[in-house]
């Protein structure tokens, strides 16, 4: 198994329960749909499985490595190696070039392929952009430039947040192309949460959380 | 206190507290000074000079004058000298004070300047033989007392005169010896009434030759003022007809004092004692902020005199360290004339 | 409605308490600085106008007799000549170590002394008669009077609020036998109100030279510089402490523009919510404008005894160290604090007026900055050479400050650029990826920061300029008291008689016996201290020439030549080859020219022999004695048995040199002690614009931290990005500071004192400065570094989600 999740809990501060008892698992290659309302604790899930976040009880493995008893600067080793994020925005670094934002996760991660970053520059149409920054370019692409940074590593496991949220439906149907065929392209899993049936749909398997827990 | 008072007691000698006690502090007490006594021998030419043991001392020479138009005029030339300590020192060490207040009248103008030095340096004083009294560059000097050249300048005029006796010295009180209050506080005073007076005034529009009359009054004492005298109003009137009066009223607390000299035109003379002669204000006119008589009456009663005191320029205002109203007055009623009037402590 | 949007934009505040206490600091800060040197300036100036009108210096006409006292005798000739003048005598009169002045006045012929009519008009005034006859009265001020009162054998002592400190006034009969100069005048001022038919002058006493007032020397005029300055170091520091200002409502704007947004849709008109706001900022001026003048009365009356003390040891200058508060400082600083904040909040106001209602959160373009940085280079290159041009075109001390405002200001504007330049230069030797966002982070960072990097940059430039040019001073005076001060002890006798006395008994156990004599002449740039000297080795070997022709003082003491000082020679641009007129009648060539620092005055040297030409009777008081250094105790204290001589009348060469040096000091103590403050304020600067920035910080950092850096990481990068921007700052302001010390010591110097120094290089000071600079860096830093480690990743991972 490349995810397990088990009876995981996570409460904020002061809050309800975000997530109670969730257990999950994904393998190599598989691709999941993670879906629900506002609020419903999918995106804390997420976050959990990408390491960025501790949580309360349970355990989240990845790769065969339990996450429960890493510390601050533990998780951010994993995430550096192990985890690859495409978020709803912000995903780039403002200060970096578009050129500098495609490498910087792998250069991070010490897996930099010159070859294959050329060809993701080439498969996701960002050969005029690569000088460019990131505020100069529109949401689709910076969207594109987040898949071509969260791939260039060669990760096994891409989360993604609602990649597509703030896009049109043109941009959006071409960024969830381009995202599932390079997953499928390098054999990576896929743990995506949206809101949207639609996009679910074109998954391996849909799971829902509603109120912090599967349905 | 303000500025003013304490120069007025700079200048006339006693403690600043002196202002309460009469006008430019002449009430103050004599300690140390002489005190002038009755029957004294005066003894010229030496009594012309100076007297550093009284604490105060004065050459006050006033003139009605007219130019060939007819208009008057009148001039002010006075030196008083006072002394801090009743001595006379060399250099800057002296104690004796003088102060000089030069003034000129015309129809429409009072023009005035003031002078100050410190004796024992040379640059103000009195000599009796030849006379000389001075002070800067103003001059009241001759071979004697009768025959003087008259000079002083101010920065808006000036007056270059000369006087020739027409008469004898008078003394006025008793032989000379002038009581000043009902207590007894007196001086010693005589004048020098019939000066003839010719020369040039110089004002802004121009020279102007004048020619008049003169009169010197020479007095001095350490405390001719009461403790509640704050002033005096002095006449001295020249009649057309050659006759001249001298009166004085000092104005105190506990009513007024009045003194006079009946001068006869060959200079014999009659003192009128306290209370004889009555010198009444009849209107006033505002100088300097102040309400000022300019106009008297005059009546001595023994020798028939009923007459109207007026100022020629009720303007008169000598606005020197210590101020005062001095100016040429126009004499009319039983006896024409003319004169100087001076009154203090208003 | 009005009060509903007071309240709600009042609220910010009450959740941001920090923000408003140091918005408050940041403008009490500035108008406290501001207002402090304004303070010192307006006393100072009150201090010279009263003591000028209280002596009635400078405001009429003089006499003088250019070779010496004027005798009695003339004083009243002129007097007889109907010339209304007053004599003076003055001198100095040494009590306990002090030197003061006597200044007697003929009080008869001049009762109205302003000082005497002060004095006459308290609640006891004087009796005339004790004035004017012996013993007399000393007229001094409260600070004085103590000291007077000590001595045994002086007149009784009247305090007066209208003399200048170090100053007695005194009847011309007193000061006589205090100065022990009998039948003598030193000076007749010419008073008011002159009657017609003056006789002239010269018909009177020719010897005499009248003195305008405008050649009489003015101590306002001779401070102008010193006032220049610190009103220029007073400005700065309004300039620094605006930069806090215009942070903290940058930061306060950026924060409100959500409930801004909300209001406007709440159908708010923006006119009004200008108003409201711009109220507000008025208010907050005011109260932070009230808070820095408390600070800066307080701030400058902690200044003030030592700016007297400079003034005073430099130039003679009247000062009192005490401070009255007056109403016009009060307004002057209310209307600075709030003009100053307007100006400072203008840019955010203006932007926040232009927010079209339905923006997002906006994040300044990239190109927009680079474009105004470019701007703001032009404009700072055109300011630099616009004050070169006009110090070269119009020279003087004005252009001089001009050249040092643009320097300042022009290199303050070209900093972005300069920055930036360095930070790509620096990225392109980045080879990790982190080390390539620091530099690149960096440069984002830089719009936002570079306020506060200005600021931060003229603090330092300041901070080198000024201690480069009084360390290079201290230097150069030290090596100058060296060679000037060449006798071991230095005598000053009663009388010349006991001068004689003196020497009779000291020549066969001494090297040599220098008289020290002196006339005080007058040249038409002002006055001019002439000095007799005696041959000798000692002066040939030491003596700190600047410039000389050949056989200098051969041709001196031959009574061939003259030497004058640094000041005379650029005051009245005279250098050896010319002659100088000495009086009328005695013109010599100048045979060389000698620093003389410390000196407002001119001065020149002759021989003793042609001294004694010029101005016949000078007296014969004062001595310099050679002898060997290990006798010169013992000969000091054998001196002062066998004569009977006060102890200050002895001074040993050591002592004097000390006394020298410890008024030194003083001169700079404000000056290093408005740079500290400008330095920390530079610092507080920094901390707030980190502190605006923070809130545009986290899109920056979380998807750094998404990819894989933890909190401490970025915490410490936090840290390291501020000390880079500081030491990179610091580092443009070395040389920029060395030109400002250029500045200072070869233009401003040599205007405003006349004299110009040698400027020395002083690393050590620039270590410790740098040193400072990272530590004020770092603790700038140290909040938002810490606040970073804190920070939960939930905030972090908000960015992220789309809430905004």
């Amino acid at each position: 198994m490349l995810v397990t999740i088990d009876r995981v809990q996570k409460t904020y501060p002061g809050g309800r329960p975000v997530l109670r008892d969730v257990s999950l698992t994904l393998d190599h290659g598989q691709t999941l749909a993670l879906t629900g309302e506002s609020g419903s604790g999918k995106s804390t899930l997420l976050n959990l499985a990408a390491a960025l976040d501790s949580f309360d009880g349970g355990e989240i493995t990845l790769n065969g490595t339990p996450l429960s008893p890493l510390d601050d600067a533990g998780r951010a080793s994993l995430r550096r190696r192990q985890v690859s994020l495409v978020f709803q925005q912000f995903n780039l670094i403002p200060s970096l070039t578009v050129a500098q934002n495609l490498s910087f996760h792998a250069r991070l991660a010490g897996a930099e392929d010159a070859r294959w970053s050329a060809h993701l520059t080439e498969r996701l149409g960002l050969s005029e952009l690569l000088d460019r920054y990131p505020e100069s370019l529109s949401g689709g692409q910076q969207q594109r430039v987040a898949i071509g940074r969260a791939m260039a590593a060669r990760p096994k496991l891409l989360l993604a947040d609602e990649p597509t949220g703030n896009l049109d439906e043109t941009a959006s149907a071409n960024v969830l192309d381009l995202m599932l065929s390079l997953v499928a392209e390098t054999g990576a899993a896929l743990l995506l949460v949206t809101h949207s049936q639609q996009i679910a749909a074109r998954l391996d398997r849909q799971v829902k959380l509603s109120g912090g827990r599967i349905q | 206190m303000n500025v003013r008072t304490l120069l007025v007691s700079l200048l006339m000698l006693c403690p600043i507290q002196g202002w309460a006690q009469g006008f430019a502090g002449l009430g103050g007490s004599a300690e140390g000074f002489d005190i002038p006594q009755a029957g004294y021998a005066f003894d010229f030419p030496k009594d012309h000079g100076p007297h550093p043991g009284f604490r105060i001392e004065w050459w006050y020479l006033t003139a009605n004058l007219t130019d060939d138009k007819g208009r008057d005029y009148g001039i002010q030339w006075t030196l008083f000298r006072s002394a801090l300590k009743p001595f006379e020192a060399e250099g800057w060490q002296s104690p004796q004070i003088w102060m000089g207040h030069a003034a000129a009248t015309t129809p429409t103008g009072h023009f005035f300047a003031e002078r100050l030095s410190r004796g024992g340096i040379g640059q103000a004083g009195v000599t009796a033989q030849p006379f000389e009294a001075w002070i800067d560059e103003w001059r009241m000097a001759g071979a004697d007392m009768d025959t003087l050249t008259l000079t002083a300048n101010g920065n808006d005029f000036g007056y270059e005169l000369s006087l020739a006796a027409q008469g004898p010295l008078v003394f006025h009180g008793d032989a000379g010896y002038s009581v000043k209050s009902a207590d007894g506080q007196a001086s010693f005073y005589y004048s020098q009434p019939f000066y003839s007076v010719q020369g040039v005034l110089q004002l802004r529009d121009g020279d102007v030759q004048v020619t008049g009359q003169g009169w010197l009054d020479r007095e001095w004492s350490s405390q001719p003022l009461a403790a509640d005298q704050s002033g005096w109003d002095w006449f001295s009137l020249s009649f057309d007809d050659g006759d001249k009066l001298m009166a004085f009223r000092l104005r105190g607390g506990r009513g007024d004092f009045t003194s006079a000299t009946w001068i006869n035109s060959d200079g014999s003379t009659e003192a009128i004692p306290n209370g004889s002669i009555r010198l009444t204000p009849l209107s006033s006119d505002e100088v300097a902020g102040r309400e000022v008589p300019t106009q008297w009456r005059v009546l001595l009663a023994d020798r028939d005199i009923d007459v109207e005191v007026s100022a020629q320029t009720p303007d008169a205002w000598m606005g020197t360290r210590f101020e005062y109203w001095e100016g040429p007055v126009t004499v009319t009623g039983s006896h024409d004339g003319v004169g100087y009037l001076e009154m203090t402590g208003y | 409605m009005t009060l509903a949007i007071v309240q709600a934009l009042l609220s910010h505040w009450r959740a941001h308490w920090l923000q408003l206490a140091t918005l408050l600091i940041g403008i009490a800060l500035a108008t406290g600085l501001w207002s402090a040197v304004q303070a010192i300036n307006a006393e100072a100036r009150a201090s010279y106008a009263r003591a000028n009108a209280q002596l009635a210096l400078g405001q009429f006409d003089e006499l003088r007799d250019p070779s010496g006292p004027i005798p009695l005798g003339r004083y009243i000739e002129l007097r007889r000549a109907g010339w209304q003048v007053a004599a003076v005598l003055e001198g100095p009169y040494r009590i306990s170590g002090r030197t003061l002045r006597v200044m007697g006045v003929d009080m008869v012929a001049y009762p109205t002394l302003p000082a005497m009519t002060e004095t006459e008009q308290s609640a006891t005034p004087p009796d005339p008669a004790d004035v004017l006859t012996a013993p007399g009265r000393l007229l001094a001020s409260a600070e004085l009077a103590p000291l007077l009162r000590n001595q045994d054998n002086l007149p009784p002592v009247l305090v007066t609020s209208a003399l200048p400190p170090d100053l007695i006034l005194t009847d011309i009969g007193v000061a006589e036998d205090l100065l022990n100069q009998q039948g003598m005048v030193s000076r007749l001022i010419v008073l008011p109100n002159q009657p017609r038919n003056l006789p002239p002058l010269p018909q009177i006493a020719p010897e005499l030279v009248r003195v305008s007032t405008s050649s009489q020397i003015d101590t306002a005029q001779l401070t102008d510089s010193f006032h220049l300055n610190l009103s220029a170091f007073g400005l700065l520091s309004f300039a620094v402490g605006l930069f806090i200002v215009n942070g903290t409502v940058g930061l306060a704007f950026a924060q409100r523009r959500g409930m801004i947004r909300t209001l406007r849709a709440l159908g708010v008109p923006m006119q009004r919510l200008v108003w409201l706001i711009l109220t507000e900022l008025t208010l907050l001026a005011l109260i932070g404008g009230i808070m820095g003048l408390i600070l800066g009365f307080f701030l400058a009356g902690a200044l003030l005894p030592d700016v007297a003390a400079t003034l005073r040891g430099l130039y003679g200058a009247p000062v009192t160290g005490q401070l009255t508060l007056q109403l016009q400082w009060i307004l002057a600083g209310v209307a600075m604090a709030v003009l100053g904040t307007l100006a400072a909040s203008g840019h955010a106001l203006w932007r926040l007026a232009r927010m079209p209602l339905l923006a997002g959160p906006g994040v300044q373009t990239w190109q927009g900055n680079i474009k105004a940085r470019g701007l703001a280079a032009v404009v700072g290159i055109s300011m630099i050479l616009g004050g070169a041009l006009a110090y070269l075109s119009v020279g003087g001390l004005i252009a001089g400050f001009l050249l040092l405002a643009g320097l300042l200001t022009g290199a303050a504007l070209v900093l972005p650029t300069l920055l930036s330049g360095a930070l790509t230069a620096l990225s392109r030797t980045a080879t990790g990826p982190v080390a390539q966002w620091v530099w690149a982070d960096m440069r984002a960072q830089l719009p936002g920061l570079s306020l506060a990097l200005m600021a931060l940059l003229l603090a330092l430039a300041a901070n080198v300029g000024v201690s480069t040019m009084v360390s290079s001073f201290r230097l150069t005076f030290v090596g100058w008291l060296d060679q000037r001060l060449t006798s071991e002890l230095y005598l000053t006798a009663q009388d010349e008689d006991q001068g004689r006395e003196i020497t009779n008994w000291l020549h066969p156990q001494v090297v040599a016996i220098l008289p020290i004599r002196n006339v005080e002449l007058s040249h038409k740039t002002g006055p001019l201290f002439l000095y007799g000297v005696v041959d000798d080795p000692v002066y040939r070997q030491h003596w700190p020439l600047i410039s000389s022709t050949p056989n200098v003082w051969d041709n001196v003491v031959a009574g061939e030549a003259v030497l004058i000082n640094e000041q005379l020679a650029r005051r009245a641009n005279l250098w050896p080859g010319d002659d100088l007129t000495l009086t009328p009648v005695h013109i010599l060539p100048i045979a060389g020219v000698y620093s003389d620092y410390g000196n407002p005055t001119g001065q020149a040297i002759v021989s003793m022999e042609q001294l004694d030409l010029i101005a016949p009777g000078t007296e014969a008081r004062r001595f310099g004695i050679r002898l060997a250094p290990e006798n010169a105790s013992g000969m000091a204290q054998a001196l002062r048995d066998r004569f009977d001589l006060p102890p200050r009348a002895v001074v040993q060469q050591a002592a004097m040199k000390a006394q020298s040096l410890a008024v030194f000091e003083k001169t700079f103590v404000v000056t290093s002690a408005l740079n500290v403050l400008t330095l920390g304020v530079a610092g507080f600067a920094i901390l707030t614009s980190l502190l605006t920035l923070w809130t545009q910080r986290l899109p920056q950092i979380a998807p750094v931290w998404a990819l894989g850096l933890n909190r401490a990481q970025l915490a410490r990068l936090e840290l390291l990005r501020s000390v880079l921007l500081a030491v990179l700052t610091a580092c443009l302001a070395l040389p920029l500071g060395l030109v400002l010390a250029w500045v200072l010591l070869a233009v401003i110097n040599v205007q405003a004192f006349g004299w110009r120094l040698p400027m020395f290089l002083f690393p050590w000071d620039w270590l410790w400065l740098a040193l400072l600079t990272l530590l004020a860096a770092l603790i700038a830093a140290a909040l938002p570094a810490l606040r970073m480690l804190r920070l939960p990743p939930a905030d972090l991972l908000r960015v992220f989600a789309n809430e905004r």
